[in-house]
């Protein structure tokens, strides 16, 4: 890989948009998926905002590396993600686990869903009532 | 109610706006390195310069800087000098990233070797341990060998006196 | 000298908008009509200067003027003459000229046709647009001018223009994409109006309908432009990446797809107009705030604050303003409306109010997930990161809620629409639909995929219903001409875009699902099998573009052993900023796209490939035009055209004090 790309990127943690086309061999289609879908989760630790699948940054292309590698040797998806957290740090998690940070991310829209819900339902409660107390009058 | 409601979104916003008052002084790209308060990764190298086998063990028993560099980034060129002067304070390990011996021999023979210790990682498997994302980045390890700063970009006077030092007072 | 006239044109238009902001506001307030009077001149020669203002900046471009900083940093003298043009927005300055100059466009807009609307009230909506042009200039001029000059030793050559926006969808989106923004600043200022105002009745949602709707329309097509340019430039295939920089498009889309039904309700019916308010006022101010978050760098980039933290501030300080400013006018006015209505609980109102409560519930969502990164960092949590596997989690269940209600909206009454016989149609509707969505996944090879199940059938529901309300009003009206013809054309509009988004939810279920995708190591004479096609690597060769070399590869494809179509992509290395692009190469066709890239030299002559069939690709952006379509349908309704008027009690209307 060019270099040049690489200090590219470093200088101005700029984009590095080309296409990251290797040529691993799987084992399996189901690994294949695995890989591609690890490719989309992992996020490049060095790009604007690129998954490690997406990026041609050098990182992201080590970094593809080693998840081939893992799962070739029998790794899990979560002990690859773990690996990668433990280096990296959680930064690197584009589908962020539930935990005490991510509590209002996870339930937020649908608590919002729900209470918007139930306001719009309470709205609709008032209406139908004026409309029953129109049409009683007339 | 309604009279009520109608003040929501000024509220959520002025929220909205208290964040992003605080955003304006935080970088998003800046990220802290995983490793902080851990100790350096096992490894097994070679030292760049004897050819010598190189383990954790025989890193510095004193605070010290671990710089990784590459012959290919330029702006490791840019922070060489700061790094040659402050190798006169404290001892500044190489870990020479991803690079050829020939070429990282031959910059350091152009450049000047500050480096007490030279880890030669060609593949980068200390590196991705390390949580490196690329060169130039510098970890300050302290005497039991355990990570407490990672800086990544140039190390220069104003990231030494605004970043390392507070840290290195603290563990010395 | 000829940089100086667009500075000077720019100071002008900077202050002929404090003149708009401050006059006509003035006049209402004080009942003096002469002042009002001066809304419309100023708008009009606001026009004009920052037109000549972006005529000059261009012109700049054209001439290889290299002593304006901003073309130096943006253009080269290889730079062929169209991507010239394109680069007068290309980055940041320019960007912020063209925003500007869009917001006046929009201002004559109003001024040349709000002739039916009150004298006041027009001269309240320059005024307010007046001010938001204020803070734009003043940060151009203040923080962000693109007239700087390198003098007296003016670069002789220029840095180019960065090789990822040298791309013809690039002349187009942008513009597009900030009418749409900045079209909703119309929406806003009719609704900041009425609020100054005090006239809170229903006649505000009429005037500013149709301004809404066109917006829209432009956003559409600019967020479909932008998706279309990164599937085909980018060089990965991807069509959407819920980057910070889309959602920020998207958020407004969201909010403004939300307000165009909920003024609906408000025109029609009188109702919602506290709800409709607060729409328009948000629409904006996303639009706002989406532009300068990612413009500025607080939610991705690099240091521009910690280099100018004056920008920063000015920033934030302007959508203070704006944004708080014009909620507080809300919360201290809306809050006398009281409007409970009178509508069952099933009737169209209920409807549209389920779709308002999905698309915000959307809108906030994706800002949620957006800003979130951000927010755990302010409270020191450290940095997290939330992309698209988030997205698509909530993204695509709160869509299939939202389609599978949208079937019932346009066959429903206002009022009161409990009569079954209503919604007969939508037994047939949902028997085929389903029986077809369930079908259509075994036809495809590969495993069963109850995704696509689910998927197709919603795009088939939604589909089918519309096209049965349309047959519906065709029997009513008696023949399809006459009901073209008699109906309004928000209805013909809704029709086209409905169905628009039925074609994309099909194309988004069929290539998220479907997309078959190898990456391959091929040298010259190699063959490959892509879905019905071969594939056949015929040729390498180094080309020499106007400013890059490329490595170009020759692939024959072959169906049925017979030459189907020869394409060419290429790996290009821009001359001036060293800088690697790919260009992939795409059939199109109706039912998939054939994508072709080349990724790295993998030594002998030989390249790593990308082969890719992705079914229905195109349904997405044609789905998108269809909407856009629909948008500008809409408008073409001849009681736009005609005198508004003010007739009171028309809508349950109440005044509140100024």
């Amino acid at each position: 890989m060019n270099k040049s790309i690489l200090i590219a990127c470093l200088l101005s943690v700029s984009l590095c948009l080309h296409a990251a086309i290797e040529t691993y061999q799987f084992d399996s289609p189901e690994q294949e998926a695995r890989f591609r879908q690890l490719g989309y989760e992992l996020r490049c630790p060095k790009c604007q905002n690129q998954a490690i699948g997406d990026s041609d940054a050098e990182i992201s292309g080590d970094l593809r590396a080693e998840v081939y590698r893992m799962l070739k040797d029998g790794a899990t998806d979560d002990e690859i993600k773990e690996f990668m957290v433990a280096r990296y740090g959680r930064y690197v998690l584009y589908n962020p686990p539930l935990d005490k940070h991510t509590l209002i991310l996870w339930f937020g829209p649908a608590v919002l869903l729900i209470l918007g819900g139930i306001f719009v339902g309470l709205r609709i409660r008032q209406s139908k009532k004026a409309l029953e107390a129109g049409e009683s009058q007339t | 109610m309604n009279r009520l409601m109608v003040w929501l979104p000024l509220g959520i916003f002025a929220i909205l706006v208290g964040f992003f008052f605080k955003g304006l002084s935080l970088d998003p790209n800046e990220q802290p390195s995983a490793l902080i308060g851990q100790p350096v990764p096992v490894f097994e190298l070679t030292d760049l310069m004897t050819g010598e086998r190189l383990t954790r063990e025989q890193l510095p028993r004193q605070p010290f800087l671990l710089n990784v560099w590459a012959s290919w980034c330029i702006t490791c060129q840019v922070e060489h000098p700061y790094l040659t002067q402050l190798s006169k304070q404290m001892p500044v390990v190489g870990l020479n990233y991803k690079d050829t011996e020939t070429a990282a021999k031959n910059w350091l023979a152009k450049l000047g070797d500050p480096y007490a210790l030279q880890i030669f990682d060609p593949t980068g498997r200390l590196g991705l341990d390390l949580g490196v994302a690329g060169a130039p980045e510098t970890f300050l390890v302290d005497s039991n060998g355990v990570i407490h700063l990672r800086i990544q970009g140039e190390v220069n006077d104003r990231v030494y006196a605004k970043k390392i030092q507070p840290v290195l007072e603290t563990i010395q | 000298m000829i940089p100086e006239i667009g500075h000077f044109a720019l100071v002008l238009a900077f202050a002929v908008s404090i003149c708009l902001a401050v006059f006509p506001l003035y006049g209402y307030l004080t009942s003096q009509d002469g002042f009002c009077a001066t809304a419309k001149p100023l708008a009009l020669l606001q026009g004009f200067a920052l037109a000549v203002s972006f005529g000059v900046l261009m012109y700049g471009f054209l001439t290889h003027d290299f002593s304006v900083k901003y073309v130096a940093d943006n253009s080269n003298l290889d730079l062929p003459w169209h991507f010239r043009m394109s680069a007068v927005w290309g980055a940041h300055e320019g960007s912020l000229l063209l925003w500007a100059l869009i917001l006046a466009f929009w201002g004559v807009a109003v001024a040349l046709f709000s002739r039916g609307i009150p004298d006041h009230m027009s001269a309240l909506v320059l005024s307010v647009m007046g001010m938001i042009s204020v803070g734009f200039l003043a940060f151009m001029l203040f923080t962000s001018n693109p007239f700087v000059r390198i003098l007296p030793f003016a670069p002789g050559n220029g840095a180019d223009l960065n090789p990822l926006l040298q791309d013809p969808g690039l002349i187009f989106h942008p513009p597009m994409l900030y009418m749409g923004y900045v079209g909703l600043s119309v929406a806003f200022a009719f609704a900041m109006a009425s609020l100054i105002s005090g006239q809170l009745d229903a006649t505000w949602a009429r005037w500013s309908r149709p301004w809404t709707t066109v917006a829209w329309a432009f956003l559409t097509l600019g967020i479909a432009l932008g998706s279309w340019w990164a599937y085909y430039e980018l060089g990965w295939g991807g069509w959407w990446f819920w980057d910070p920089v889309e959602n920020a498009s998207l958020i407004p889309w969201l909010v403004a797809t939300a307000l165009m039904h909920s003024l609906a309700v408000t025109e029609k019916r009188g109702l919602f107009r506290s709800w409709t308010l607060l729409l328009a006022i948000a629409a904006f101010s996303l639009s706002l705030l989406g532009t300068f978050l990612v413009r500025s760098g607080v939610l991705t980039s690099v240091h521009a604050f910690a280099n100018d933290p004056e920008r920063g501030v000015f920033i934030l300080g302007f959508l203070v303003v704006v944004i708080g400013g014009s909620l507080t006018l809300y919360a201290l006015r809306a809050g006398k409306v009281s409007e409970p209505g009178e509508f069952a609980w099933i009737s169209r109102e209920s409807f549209l109010l389920f779709n308002n409560l999905v698309l915000t519930v959307m809108a906030v969502s994706v800002l949620l997930g957006t800003l979130y990164p951000l927010l755990v960092d302010a409270v020191g949590g450290g940095k997290v990161s939330v992309g698209p596997p988030f997205f698509n989690a909530v993204f695509v269940p709160l869509t299939a809620i939202l389609v599978s209600g949208m079937a019932f909206g346009p066959l429903a009454k206002w009022r009161k629409s409990d009569d079954p016989k209503l919604y007969r149609p939508l037994i047939v509707t949902l028997i085929v639909s389903v029986l077809v969505g369930l079908g259509w996944p075994s036809l495809l090879a590969g495993s069963y995929s109850i995704g696509t199940a689910i998927g197709v059938t919603l795009a088939l529901w939604l589909a089918i219903a519309t096209v049965v309300d349309f047959q519906k009003k065709v029997g009513l009206y008696g023949g399809l001409a006459t009901t073209l013809a008699r109906v309004e054309k928000g209805m013909i509009g809704m029709w086209f875009a409905h169905f628009g988004l039925a074609v994309m939810i099909l194309g988004v279920v069929m290539v998220e699902n479907h997309t078959e995708h190898r990456d391959l190591r091929m040298g010259v004479g190699d063959a490959q099998r892509l879905g019905n096609y071969d594939v056949r690597m015929t040729d390498l060769a180094v080309i020499n573009g106007p400013n890059y070399v490329a490595d170009q590869a020759t692939f024959e494809i072959y169906e049925d052993d017979q030459l189907f179509k020869t394409v060419t992509p290429q790996k290009r290395r821009y001359n001036a900023s060293g800088m690697v692009m790919t260009e992939a190469s795409i059939d199109s066709g109706l039912t998939r796209d054939l994508y072709i890239a080349m990724g790295e030299p993998l030594g002998d002559g030989d390249w790593a490939v990308r082969l890719s069939v992705k079914p229905f690709v195109d349904w997405i952006w044609a789905g998108a035009f269809l909407m856009g379509l629909g948008g500008f349908i809409s408008i073409t309704d001849r009681r736009y055209r005609q005198k508004f008027e003010v007739k009171k009690g028309e809508a349950s209307g109440e005044e509140v004090p100024a």
